[in-house]
């Protein structure tokens, strides 16, 4: 069975929400649409206070190359355009709208019914997703449209869906499959329409066997599409180690996919794309998680963007007990939330409680050279090394050192066992070096 | 004997082919150093913390003596008398700069603004800074993690553990600037020293709106614009919602002081009051009601 | 509700902790101790249970009152130096030359440098090769193996099978008594069959990592052997090499000491084939019969210089040729 061959890690995989249903959330009294994103510039807000709108419309405009709509989740008033502290405690703008009914814009279709046939052409789908303002689903919320518009001289090859869902906890990709398999697809197709590639292969670890199966089965009617079970390890779904698992190459430092000829999607992504180009559908709602080992009622759950995080939990039966932290996200790369009045964004992909014992660090100790770190790590970096000239200050040491090239998949952390915190070290190096890096290009 | 000898002649043979040789290579690449910057050097404090903007005391001397002038060119750790110094040996004026002192404004003890979650990470305020906005609900104030503290070459900052707050201590403060630089926050600003040490400022940066800051911390910055009409002097102006005292106009009137309703703006050393007893009790009141 | 805890990701932790590992190598050393208590008896005894006694209280003392830290005794790494330490001695050896060993071992192998992480050399090695410089005689008189001996210090003595290759006396051990550890020799290094059970464990536990022990005993295997070919009445086969001597128990717990060895695949075959070269050279063409300790020390030396020019293979690094 095929996986990355570099470093890696087989935590607990904890997917205790496996098989669940997903359950149409409850309409919010009011959402808190985020106007900027994870990546990228923030959009313009096109609605004022008092606007009236309805469940698809735009409410705010790309701003610039790496930016995508916003379109309501909800229908009712604007209630006002302010600004909204986001999981960190950092304030964004964002659109506030009391919820009133539930009316759809008309060129929405909203029948369950599959549309396999696409006549459109690149360029038309392209737009497609632009104006859907979809971005990728799998946490880091890059631009869709971006990633289908390699830049000239480059040419994809093979199209790459990732269903790894290597994290613990979350099990919303699983849970689609299962449920939407045929027009993830179908979505796949329009996406390899989109790339002018004619083969495409869908990832997907060894603990979704029933997944693996069903879309097998599905893919016997699709030309050129594959699915491909990997060994379950992480952080295969990380872009550059999904494509060494399934194609056998690795993209270089500081290069993006488009090197080796692939280009990589996420499967909710490929989803969202099916919806928004064969339904007119734009990007308003998402499947996200509610998980953890105290959880009264782990699940999938489709929930509207910007509702706040509370009241999906709520319905979940709302916050376990013991619980010592909130990841918003996977465990291994997710954020620890402050509270949970903060609004679900296009990137939100679970919620995982975890129990007190378990939040609170053990004490760090010397590190003793175990090399345990440089095994597992998946970019074949040195974080002890990292770490301690991180610690030092000694930028220059860590360019040489390859920083730039860690994924933040947080193994080293991980696995140390002398509870050291290299992940945390490596990013404040990682956003210096970065920096640096930065200003001497625009000094040239 | 002559084995004695044998050994003398060789050695001594070395060694001067190896000073001919010396000497030649000295010559050659002997590079000419202007004899000033190692006077300068020696009137430097040789603290080489950088505070001047070059690298260690050795790159200001250099610096002192290329320039025209000393305009530009202070040294924060001896202060004017060093400069004086400097300016003797080079023959050049120095211009006498007030001396200032790092202060940090931020006034949100455990008391003023209650912690809202528990932070676990590395005690280390940049890398808290960069993954979310402080344990309290204020985004703008103090982590309390000690990057100042590490930063500083002269033990002057330290963070009091009961206010989770940095404090400095003046007489040790050079005023060098490397804490202002750590500080992720930008928390920390080089003030005027003042008169006696006598300085107000405002000690807070929340550039949030009124309503907002004050739900998080008691003591912030609430733009309520008093402070501005006040001053007779011109020197507190609002930007961002924020109140800022420049210290080149500020006569130390304490006016502002007296007016701000959060107590958002401090004043440092002064006496303590004589005449005012009656209307402060009655300020404090108002703010209990 | 408690106030959250927030932190940097990752959010969970492997369990993996320092004394896990330590009693990993612990057990992992169980099957060698028994065989050396099988075959040296109570005089293994007593040595052990000095050794690994002796080792703990010097650390904690030294803890206690010199460095004043946090106590770290309680990670297990004390008792595994002195474990390794005495495995590498003779059973008849005098209880007081233990104690000092071990005093070397942690006093000036380990805690002079700060303790478990920052000592450059191997701190049970640097015991054992102080004890055999310092007491020769002591260090290089070996009782012979009797099953369930009561014989402690007046053992009858036997001669390892390097010492009769080096001198060209006696007849050599057959290769299945190599391998049980039917021998003269120190007190755990005599079964290969055990270290390599151990070594298993190590393995399948992710303790280490297979490069180091193999690297090691490859080179020797091929080194041993063109010697062999070349003039075999001289030197002995490289069969007889691996299984005798030192060179088991140091390529799987000695040489792949944690705080002391490389830190990435590459350097850890660089070290590994070094270890192996040195030691060959040294039994071949030294005055020593035996040369693993000092082998894994000298590479030791060079661990901190692999680490800086060897580094790991990155992810998309084009091989250069």
């Amino acid at each position: 069975m095929k996986t990355f061959r570099m470093g890696g890690i087989h935590p607990k995989e904890n997917k205790f929400s496996a098989g669940k249903q997903i359950q149409v959330a409850e309409l919010p009294k009011q959402v808190v649409i985020p106007l900027s994103h994870y990546i990228g510039t923030p959009s313009e807000a096109v609605v004022k206070k008092g606007d009236v709108v309805k469940v698809g419309q735009l409410i705010g405009k790309a701003n610039g190359l790496i930016s995508a709509n916003v379109h309501s989740s909800v229908s009712g008033k604007v209630n006002k355009i302010d600004v909204q502290l986001d999981a960190t405690g950092y304030k964004r703008s964002a659109v506030y709208i009391d919820v009133d009914g539930d009316e759809w814009l008309e060129t929405i279709d909203r029948s369950t019914e599959i549309k396999r046939e696409c006549n459109l052409s690149k360029e038309e789908i392209i737009r497609k997703i632009q104006d859907a303002g979809i971005v990728g689903l799998g946490g880091a919320t890059f631009p869709t449209h971006v990633k289908l518009s390699p830049p000239p001289g480059k040419k994809a090859n093979i199209l790459i869906i990732n269903a790894v869902e290597c994290e613990s906890y979350l099990t919303c990709d699983h849970q689609l499959m299962l449920e939407k398999g045929e027009e993830i697809l179908v979505g796949t197709t329009i996406l390899m329409k989109a790339l002018e590639v004619n083969r495409a292969v869908i990832g997907i670890e060894n603990n979704k066997k029933d997944a693996i199966v069903h879309l097998q089965q599905l893919a016997k009617n699709f030309k050129g599409i594959k699915v491909e079970a990997l060994k379950v390890r992480y952080p295969q779904g990380g872009e550059k180690q999904l494509i060494d698992a399934i194609i056998r190459r690795q993209v270089p430092s500081g290069r993006i996919p488009i090197e080796v000829g692939a280009v990589v999607q996420n499967v909710g992504t490929t989803y969202a794309v099916y919806e928004a180009v064969q339904k007119n559908k734009p990007m308003i709602e998402r499947v996200m998680t509610i998980s953890g080992k105290t959880a009264p009622n782990p699940g999938n759950y489709l929930v509207r963007l910007g509702t706040y995080l509370a009241s999906v939990v709520d319905q979940a039966g709302g916050i376990p007990e013991g619980t010592g932290k909130i990841v918003g996200g996977g465990p291994m790369m997710g954020r620890s939330l402050m509270n949970l009045n903060v609004p679900m964004a296009k990137g939100s992909s679970g919620v995982v409680f975890i129990r007190k014992e378990e939040s609170v660090r053990k004490p760090v100790k010397n590190c003793i050279r175990c090399a345990k770190c440089v095994t597992v790590c998946p970019m074949g970096l040195e974080p002890f090394l990292l770490m301690s000239q991180s610690e030092r200050n000694m930028w220059d040491e860590m360019e040489d050192n390859c920083t730039m090239d860690c994924i933040e998949c947080g193994s080293c952390s991980y696995t140390c066992p002398s509870n050291r915190p290299l992940l945390d070290y490596i990013r404040f190096g990682k956003t210096t070096v970065g920096g640096i890096i930065r200003n001497r290009a625009t000094k040239k | 004997m002559n084995l004695i000898v044998i050994a003398l002649l060789t050695l001594g043979i070395i060694g001067a082919v190896s000073a001919i040789i010396l000497y030649f290579v000295a010559k050659k690449f002997h590079v000419y150093e202007d004899p000033r910057i190692d006077q300068v050097e020696a009137a430097l404090p040789a603290a080489n913390c950088g505070g001047c903007g070059f690298p260690g005391c050795r790159g200001f001397a250099n610096a002192c003596v290329k320039a025209d002038t000393l305009d530009g060119l202070f040294c924060p750790v001896g202060g004017n008398d060093t400069m004086k110094n400097v300016a003797g040996i080079l023959g050049k004026n120095a211009v006498a700069v007030a001396p200032t002192v790092a202060v940090v404004r931020c006034g949100g003890t455990c008391d003023h603004r209650p912690r809202m979650n528990e932070y676990d990470g590395v005690k280390h305020c940049f890398i808290a800074h960069n993954l979310y906005s402080g344990e309290t609900g204020c985004s703008w104030g103090c982590l309390g993690l000690g990057d100042c503290e590490v930063s500083c070459e002269f033990d002057a900052i330290k963070v009091n553990q009961v206010t989770k707050l940095p404090e400095v201590d003046e007489d040790k403060c050079t005023s060098c600037g490397a804490c202002v630089k750590a500080c992720p926050k930008l928390l920390i600003e080089l003030r005027k020293k003042g008169p006696k040490s006598r300085r107000i400022y405002v000690n807070c940066r929340n550039e949030d709106k009124g309503h907002i800051s004050r739900k998080s911390c008691d003591v912030s910055c609430i733009s309520c614009l008093k402070c501005e009409k006040v001053c007779p002097y011109e020197a507190i102006t609002i930007t961002n919602n924020l109140a800022f005292i420049h210290d080149d106009k500020c006569k130390l009137c304490r006016k502002c002081v007296d007016i701000c309703p959060t107590n958002a703006i401090v004043e440092l050393n002064f006496p303590p009051r004589k005449v005012k007893e009656e209307s402060m009790n009655t300020k404090e009141e108002q703010l209990v009601g | 509700m408690d106030k959250l805890i927030i932190s940097p990701a990752p959010h969970i932790h492997g369990g993996d902790s320092v004394s896990k590992d330590m009693t990993g190598v612990i057990i992992a050393l169980v099957p060698a101790l028994l065989v050396g208590l099988y075959f040296f008896g109570l005089g293994a005894l007593v040595v052990t249970l000095t050794a690994v006694a002796s080792c703990v209280l010097f650390e904690y003392l030294i803890q206690k009152f010199m460095l004043k830290g946090s106590n770290t005794v309680m990670d297990g790494s004390a008792a595994l130096t002195g474990l390794l330490l005495a495995l590498n001695l003779p059973s008849n050896i005098p209880v007081w030359m233990v104690v000092i060993g071990s005093l070397v071992a942690i006093g000036i192998g380990k805690m002079s440098f700060g303790g478990l992480g920052n000592n450059p050399f191997n701190p049970a090695l640097i015991g054992r090769v102080f004890l055999l410089i310092s007491f020769p005689v002591e260090m290089t008189t070996w009782p012979r193996p009797v099953p369930f001996s009561a014989a402690y210090l007046d053992a009858e003595t036997a001669p390892t099978t390097l010492a009769m290759i080096k001198d060209h006396f006696g007849e050599i051990p057959s290769t299945l008594d190599l391998f049980i550890g039917n021998m003269g020799g120190s007190l755990g290094e005599i079964s290969a069959v055990a270290i390599l059970i151990g070594l298993v464990y190590l393995l399948v536990k992710k303790i280490i990592t297979w490069h180091i022990p193999v690297s090691i005993l490859a080179t020797v295997f091929v080194f041993t052997g063109i010697l062999n070919l070349a003039n075999p009445e001289l030197y002995a086969s490289p069969v007889v090499h691996l299984f005798s001597g030192g060179l088991m128990l140091g390529a799987v717990f000695m040489a792949t000491d944690y705080v002391t060895s490389p830190m990435n695949p590459r350097g850890m075959l660089v070290y590994g084939v070094g270890i192996g070269i040195i030691t060959v050279v040294i039994r071949a063409f030294g005055a020593y019969p035996e040369g693993v300790s000092f082998a894994i020390l000298i590479m030791n030396a060079f661990t901190p210089l692999i680490n800086t020019y060897i580094k790991p293979k990155r992810f998309g690094e084009k091989v250069k040729i």
